[in-house]
C-alpha cells in the first residue's frame, strides 16, 4: 500500500507542482493518473522514488516513510518499486539481458556487475521475464535495435526482475502506435494481476486509461480534481480535468470498444516509436 | 520587416532594407581592411627576394634530389622512438584525462563550485600550451630524451581529450542515467551501467584521433632535444645536409599516412 500524504513539490523556478496531494493506493490496484501537460503527472511518480525530492509531505509505502531516507537506505526502497519509461530509457548500447539484469544491480556487487558475474537465480528469472513478454530470441540484440514495442517490453522485464512492491508507470505509450500502446498496457495490467503488483501509470490516452485501470485519478495544476472509477469519466469531468473541448466521442469510443477491439488498423512498424494518431490522442494533441 | 505588403500581394525577403544595408556596409568594412593590410604588407616585403623565391627554391629542391636513401637505416631507431612518444604519451594522457572529465563535467562532477574549477582549470592549462613548448620546459627539468618527449605529449594532451571527452559525458542521455539509478544501483553502478556505455565510442574516437594528432607532434619534438626523429632533422637542416632532410621528411610523410590510416580504421570499427 502506498500512502501519499499532503505532497508538496516547488521547483526551484518557484513553481509549484504539486500542491498536497493525499492519496492512497491500495495492492494490487493498477491506478492510471491522467490529466494535461504540465498537470504534475511525471513529477508525481518521481517524488514517489525520490528522482525527484518532495519539498513537504510523506510517501509510505508499505509502512515505510521514503521521504526521511538517507542515500543507502532510499536504494533499497528504490530495489523495491520497478519503474517503466516513457521513451524506455534502456541503456542504448547494452544488449537486452545486460538492459533486464540492470534491475538486479542493487542486489549485485560492484564488481560482480561489472563483470556482468550476475547470480545465476536473477539470470533464470531474466530468461523467465523474457520469454514472458516473447524477447527470449532477442536475448543478444543490442538494445538499439529493437523496436518501440519490444523496447518497451524490455523496460518492463528490467522493472519486474527488481520483484518489486509497486510499479510507477511514466507513459508507457507516448512513443508507440495505438495497436502496440494496447499491447503493452494489457501486458502490464496482466503482469501487475499475476503478482498482485500495485501501480501507477502516466497516462495521456483517455481511452487507454479507461480500457485497463481500475481506478483513474485525474490531476490538474498539481491537484487531484478526479478520483474514481473509469466509468465516472463524464464529459464534464474530462473538462474539469482538460478544459473546454467536446468530448462525447472520446466516450463513446470507449463505449464502443469495450465490446469489441477490432479498430485497430496500424500494423507495428519496425522503427516503432514514430506517434500513430488516434482520435482520442489527436484531440489531446490539439489541447495541449 | 521581410514581409511587404503591396496591393494584396505579400511578399517576402531574407532581410529588411535596413538589414541588407547593414550586411553591404559590413562587406564594404571588410574589403576596405583587406585592401589596405595588402599595401601595408606589401610596402614591408623585399619584393626582390619574393621574385627570387621560385629560383630558390628550384635550388633548394635540386640540393635536396637524389635523397640519400642509404641514410634511412640510421632513422629506424627514430622513427621507432617517435611513434613510442606518442603511443606512451597518449596512453597517459587518457589515463589522466578521464578522472579530469567525469570531474569537469556538470552532470558527473562532485561539486560544481570546487571541483569542477579545478578540472577546468587542468584542461584549460592543458590545452594553452604546445607540445613544443612543453618540451622545451621538460628537457631543462628532466634532461633530454624520449621521457621528456613522452610527458610533454601527455600533458598536452590531457586538455584535448578531458575537454572533448567531458562535452560528450554532458551530452548523455539523462534518461537512461535515471532509469538506472531507479533500479536501486550504487553511485559507481550508475556510471558503469548508465554512464559509460554511452560514452565509450566518443572515448575511443577522441584516443586514436589524439594518437593520430600525437604521431605529427612528436615528430618536431626533438629540434628542442625531445627525442625521436626531429633530432635527425635539425642535425640534417644545421649541416645542411639537404639530401638527409628530403629522406626525413619522405619518412615523417609515410609514418604520419601510416598513422591516419590505422586511426581511420579503428574508428570505423568502433561506429
Amino acid at each position: 500500500m502506498l500512502c501519499l500524504e499532503g505532497l508538496v513539490k516547488q521547483y526551484k523556478t518557484g513553481d509549484r507542482a504539486l500542491k498536497g496531494i493525499d492519496l492512497d493506493v491500495p495492492d494490487g490496484q493498477v491506478m492510471a493518473l491522467i490529466g494535461p501537460s504540465g498537470a504534475g503527472k511525471s513529477t508525481l511518480i518521481r517524488c514517489v522514488n525520490r528522482l525527484v525530492e518532495p519539498t513537504k509531505g510523506s510517501v509510505r509505502l508499505n509502512g515505510q516513510e521514503l521521504t526521511k531516507l538517507g542515500q543507502g537506505e532510499l536504494r533499497m526502497a528504490r530495489q523495491r518499486m520497478g519503474m517503466i519509461f516513457q521513451e524506455y530509457a534502456l541503456v542504448e548500447r547494452l544488449t537486452v539481458m545486460e538492459n533486464v539484469l540492470s534491475g538486479r544491480l542493487g542486489y549485485t556487487g560492484f564488481w560482480r556487475s561489472y563483470f556482468r558475474k550476475f547470480h545465476q537465480t536473477d539470470i533464470d528469472e531474466a530468461f523467465r521475464l523474457l520469454e514472458r513478454v516473447g524477447l527470449d530470441h532477442m536475448v543478444d540484440k543490442r538494445a538499439d535495435e529493437l523496436s518501440g514495442g519490444q523496447r518497451q517490453r524490455v523496460g518492463i522485464c528490467r522493472a519486474l526482475i527488481q520483484d518489486p512492491e509497486l510499479l510507477l508507470v511514466d507513459e508507457p505509450t507516448a512513443s508507440l502506435d495505438p495497436k502496440t500502446s494496447r499491447q503493452i498496457m494489457r501486458l502490464i495490467c496482466e503482469l501487475c494481476e499475476e503478482r498482485k503488483l500495485s501501480a501507477i501509470i502516466n497516462i495521456h490516452d483517455v481511452l487507454l486509461a479507461q480500457m485497463f485501470a481500475q481506478r483513474i485519478v485525474g490531476l490538474q495544476l498539481g491537484e487531484i480534481v478526479y478520483d474514481g472509477p473509469p466509468g465516472g469519466l463524464t464529459p464534464d469531468v474530462l473538462t474539469q480535468i482538460y478544459g473546454e473541448e467536446d468530448w462525447e466521442s472520446t466516450i463513446e469510443a470507449v463505449e464502443e470498444e469495450d465490446g469489441d477491439e477490432v479498430i485497430d488498423e496500424e500494423p507495428e512498424a519496425a522503427g516503432g516509436d514514430q506517434q500513430a494518431p488516434d482520435l482520442g490522442r489527436d484531440r489531446m494533441a490539439g489541447m495541449t | 520587416m521581410p514581409v511587404q505588403e503591396k496591393d494584396e500581394l505579400k511578399s517576402w525577403q531574407r532581410r529588411d532594407r535596413r538589414t541588407q544595408l547593414t550586411v553591404w556596409a559590413g562587406y564594404f568594412v571588410g574589403m576596405m581592411v583587406f585592401v589596405w593590410c595588402w599595401q601595408l604588407m606589401s610596402e614591408e616585403t623585399f619584393w626582390d627576394f619574393v621574385w627570387d623565391a621560385p629560383r630558390q627554391a628550384g635550388d633548394m629542391a635540386s640540393r635536396m634530389v637524389p635523397p640519400k636513401w642509404g641514410y634511412i637505416n640510421a632513422l629506424w631507431r627514430a622513427i621507432w622512438d617517435t611513434i613510442n612518444i606518442a603511443t606512451l604519451g597518449t596512453l597517459m594522457a587518457l589515463v589522466l584525462a578521464v578522472p579530469t572529465a567525469f570531474c569537469a563535467a556538470r552532470n558527473t562532477t562532485p561539486s560544481v563550485t570546487f571541483v569542477r574549477p579545478v578540472a577546468l582549470f587542468i584542461i584549460v592549462s592543458s590545452r594553452s600550451i604546445n607540445s613544443l613548448i612543453w618540451a622545451l620546459i621538460l628537457v631543462a627539468i628532466v634532461g633530454p630524451g624520449v621521457f621528456a618527449g613522452i610527458i610533454a605529449i601527455g600533458l598536452r594532451s590531457i586538455g584535448f581529450c578531458a575537454k572533448l571527452l567531458y562535452e560528450a559525458i554532458e551530452e548523455i542521455d539523462e534518461n537512461q542515467v535515471e532509469a538506472v539509478t531507479a533500479t536501486g544501483a550504487r553511485g559507481p553502478q550508475v556510471l558503469a551501467y548508465g554512464i559509460i556505455p554511452q560514452v565509450l565510442p566518443a572515448f575511443a574516437g577522441i584516443s586514436v584521433f589524439r594518437w593520430d594528432i600525437n604521431i605529427r607532434e612528436s615528430t618536431i619534438l626533438g629540434l628542442v632535444g625531445a627525442g625521436g626523429i626531429g633530432l635527425h632533422l635539425s642535425s640534417s637542416i644545421a649541416n645542411l645536409a639537404w639530401t638527409q632532410v628530403s629522406v626525413i621528411l619522405l619518412v615523417i610523410i609515410v609514418t604520419v599516412i601510416f598513422s591516419e590510416w590505422v586511426s581511420a580504421k579503428v574508428r570505423h570499427a568502433i561506429i
